[in-house]
């Protein structure tokens, strides 16, 4: 067989009867598609900006911050609950943790596929592992995440016109105006629905490791393409973090 | 190294396979016809379901024609059809066409012609049928993902189709959905489940349209056979590889805005909705803005047009540079003015949102960016003209076409120029002379390269020929009519005459045009009609046809290289080589007229040029590979 391919000629790399780009048509797709769907979460990012500037921002000092139906919350002082430490005012550290988590968990991807590289069923199947075990801690930590938006914390003014309404739904909000909190669970639930399909992909590909498909087949191609895709879904979150939590 | 050889290996593995499986595959009925991966089965599924939406709508378009030009008629005849919709008078026995209903026919016809017929009609027929034909290749690069391609479509289309007949109506916001009216279904009876189907169709066809796309870059980026480079691709490829790519990059902000609008009509969000009063109430929704939605929506919008345009323009290229058996003018301005057209149309949405308030200096940017659209539109409308000047023209139905698509091009795309000025279009904008403009430039246009597509490459589909009487007399009639349908509207659009209205019976200024559009109506019913010779023409030469010569319009490309009725795989030993660019016709020197792609300049010393006679050398090499890749086996 090699004797076939050390044959040079003129031709370049575009000529035809190979691929250019040195990659398969599976990997070529899955770039394309993230390319398709990081148009997708601009789309949302941008609504997202778009409706944030048409309300009103909180011109006040921090200090003096209270949430009203008047102006644009402060993230800081939405996220500021860690679980298990009740009225401790930990400002985006629970959203912090859960980011490094979802990073570590690309981390542990990037040693699989470099196991993969080196055909070593044992470290994908560990490092996979891991991968997984950081998607779904992960998609825990934004359940608890959003539960806690739900509920609210029972404490101050409520809702400004007096009634009582504590936490947040799509269409009533005791953080700020509506929209706030309608765009928080749609953005952050788009990219956990991500999360949840990556964690399952992980999974099938998980199982066909261990059952040595890939071995047979003599590559983990498909570990590096569905790590391609939870690379993106991080990269994904970083944008999503700076925009709710950070700006 | 290392990487390139395995892949070297892989692909000649893949083709081997291709083949190997092609000599042994057994199919039945339901792998055949139905769950097909074949690329060629699954354009002509594409095909006839396209047709079948286009019947669809052009009976509806019929059918609010006939409310435009016989305000008065008595449509209770139309009762047996329509049910309910045609209100009867009790005491008279008069029937009338209900308001709300002609605005779901109005929306219908625009949904189902802009996608399910000049989207997935023409890009995904002519792209799944001609890629891998035309670049050499076995099929797609996934014929899996392929068929789920086409049953994406078929789902979206029953979908869509179960819509037309449910009790509230199809939707009704018109074919752009723009909230609030999209929104609330108390506004309006077809934003109810008609509307839901709407999305829920839209978001399958979205699924659908994005599996093709990626397949269909991944294929031309692959897969091409050996010497096909980018600048020998037929100009057909270019038009459907840079089609799949607005494709892949501008659906998916129409998925996000779809997404939204379900969770405003569904679960009580408000990113499209803000002070809105209905019967004198309140609603509670506050804080978002419908113009957002204009915004997304026209972001995929625009793109859309040339998703629905560039295939045309990339058949017609083939078509015309085939029959004037003359190589294509500027082939390499072609390609540039397609990606130039790529390019801008993902810059000049908001020329559609110029009345929306937006601020007139952002305004005159689109407006600028707008009119620079018209510089490649030129240029490829000019080397229309050079390919025919002094051609040696062979007016088949196809070139009929062809030529017909360049007329509506341009007198289309001159009202363009008006339309994109953001002064001009205060005046014009919403008015039958947008209806006018995009029917011609886009609709017709299109529509004419879909049909010169299918006249062009029945032979190749069927194994037969098509009728050339029948398609004259389509040609003739449906091209006079088009402009008879549509000429006419450019007057009653510069006199103000608001599109998507239901009667305008009730204001004097309008009263004068009512004879223009009575004629307008007939026009429209008598081009409708003469749909159905090709109809005829399309089903008896399916069966019945002329069989078809191997080349039948002595044309360049690879898929006439192909036996008469290809099989799954395309080619039955190798797949030829390329040696030249699609349009060696009338070569002087050469004693025929058309020298075909896979021919090797060093077949051709009477007519190559001095460079050519360099390639010959290259070509030499290409034999060693081959006979050392013989040797494997």
């Amino acid at each position: 067989m090699s004797t076939v391919t050390t044959i040079k000629t003129k031709r370049g790399l575009w000529d035809g009867g190979q691929s250019p780009l040195k990659v398969s048509y599976g990997k070529l797709m899955m770039w394309f598609f993230l390319l398709s769907d990081a148009f997708t979460f601009s789309a949302l990012l941008i609504t997202y900006g778009m409706i944030r500037y048409s309300h009103q921002g909180y011109t006040g000092t921090v200090e003096a911050f209270k949430f009203s139906q008047e102006y644009w919350p402060i993230p800081e002082k939405v996220f500021n609950a860690v679980p298990f430490l009740h009225g401790v005012d930990a400002p985006l550290v629970f959203v912090g943790i859960m980011t490094f988590i979802l990073i570590l968990s690309s981390v542990t991807m990037v040693l699989a596929v470099e196991a993969g590289h080196r055909m070593d069923r044992q470290a994908v199947i560990k490092w996979m592992l891991w991968t997984i075990i950081g998607g779904i801690v992960f998609l825990g930590c934004q359940a608890w995440e959003w539960s806690h938006f739900i509920h609210g914390a029972f404490t101050g003014d409520a809702v400004v016109e007096g009634t009582t309404f504590f936490g947040a739904n799509l269409s009533f909000n005791q953080y700020g105006p509506p929209d706030f909190a309608a765009l928080f669970f749609f953005i952050t639930g788009f990219h956990g629905t991500h999360v949840l399909s990556g964690v399952v992909i992980n999974f099938l590909i998980f199982y066909r490791t261990i059952d040595g498909t890939y071995e047979r087949r003599g590559h983990y191609e498909m570990v590096e393409k569905v790590g391609l895709y939870w690379h993106f879904v991080d990269l994904v979150w970083v944008f999503v973090f700076t925009f709710f939590y950070l700006v | 190294m290392a990487t390139v050889d395995i892949h070297l290996n892989e692909e000649t593995a893949h083709h081997g396979d291709g083949h190997h499986e092609h000599e042994h595959h057994e199919t039945n009925f339901w792998t055949h016809y139905i769950f097909t991966i074949d690329h060629k089965m699954i354009g002509k599924q594409f095909l006839i379901t396209g047709i079948f939406w286009a019947l669809i709508g052009g009976t509806l378009s019929i059918l609010f024609r006939l409310q435009l030009g016989f305000p008065d008629m008595d449509m209770s005849w139309l009762k047996p059809i329509l049910g309910k919709w045609i209100e009867i008078d009790t005491a008279t026995g008069f029937g009338t066409l209900d308001p709300e209903f002609y605005l779901a026919l109005v929306t219908m016809h625009g949904t189902i012609m802009v996608f399910f017929v000049l989207t997935a009609g023409l890009s995904g027929t002519f792209s799944n049928y001609l890629i891998p034909l035309q670049i050499g290749a076995r099929d797609m690069a996934s014929g899996f993902m392929n068929m789920l391609s086409y049953w994406f479509f078929f789902l979206s289309s029953a979908v869509m189709f179960v819509s037309l007949f449910i009790e509230t109506g199809p939707a009704s916001g018109g074919w752009v959905i723009y909230p609030p009216l999209s929104a609330l279904p108390k506004a309006v009876n077809g934003s109810g489940l008609g509307m839901t189907l709407w999305l829920v169709s839209m978001v399958f066809f979205i699924v659908s349209s994005l599996l093709g796309s990626i397949n269909y870059i991944s294929t031309v980026i692959n897969l091409r056979t050996k010497g096909m480079s980018f600048s020998k691709l037929p100009l057909t490829i270019w038009a459907f590889f840079l089609t799949a790519v607005i494709g892949v990059l501008s659906f998916p902000v129409l998925f996000a805005a779809a997404l939204l609008l379900v969770f405003d009509r569904s679960f009580g969000t408000s990113f499209y909705l803000s002070e809105i009063y209905i019967d004198g109430e309140a609603l509670p929704n506050q804080g978002g803005s419908p113009i957002l939605f204009q915004h997304l929506f026209w972001f995929l919008g625009h793109p859309e047009v040339y998703i629905v345009l560039l295939p045309a323009l990339g058949i017609t290229s083939e078509i015309i540079a085939t029959n004037s058996r003359k190589p294509i003018f500027g082939y390499r301005a072609m390609i540039g003015s397609m990606l130039g057209i790529t390019i801008l149309s993902f810059v000049v949405w908001a020329h559609h949102m110029f009345v929306t308030g937006m601020n007139p200096f952002l305004g005159s940017v689109f407006m600028l960016l707008t009119l620079i659209i018209a510089v490649p539109s030129a240029v490829k409308v000019f080397n229309y003209l050079t390919t025919l000047w002094r051609g040696n023209l062979v007016f088949t139905p196809a070139m009929l076409f062809s030529i017909g698509l360049v007329s509506f091009f341009i007198s289309g795309g001159l009202t363009g120029l008006f339309l994109g000025n953001s002064a001009i279009d205060i005046q014009l904008h919403d008015t039958y002379f947008v209806v006018a403009h995009f029917h011609l430039v886009m609709g017709s246009a299109s529509f004419f390269g879909l049909m010169a597509g299918v006249y062009h490459w029945f032979p190749k589909m069927f194994g037969r020929m098509m009728d050339a009487k029948l398609g004259y007399i389509h040609f003739w009639l449906t091209f006079v009519g088009v402009y008879m349908v549509f000429f006419p509207m450019h007057y009653i659009g510069i006199a103000g005459y608001p599109r998507r209205y239901y009667s305008f019976t009730n204001f004097d200024t309008f009263n004068s045009f009512a004879d223009l559009n009575m004629f307008v109506s007939i026009a429209a019913i008598c081009t409708m009609t003469a749909q159905f010779i090709f109809l005829y023409n399309f089903f008896y030469s399916m069966y019945r046809g002329k069989k078809a010569p191997l080349n039948p319009w002595k044309s360049n490309t690879l898929e006439w290289t192909t036996p008469r009725e290809p099989g799954h795989g395309n080619w039955p030993g190798e797949i030829p080589t390329v040696y030249r660019w699609p349009y060696d016709y009338s070569k002087p020197g050469a004693d025929v007229d058309f020298i075909p792609q896979h021919i090797p300049y060093s077949e051709t010393p009477e007519s190559n040029l001095p460079y050519e006679n360099e390639l010959i050398k290259l070509e030499a090499e290409d034999k060693e590979v081959k006979v050392a890749d013989g040797s494997k086996h």
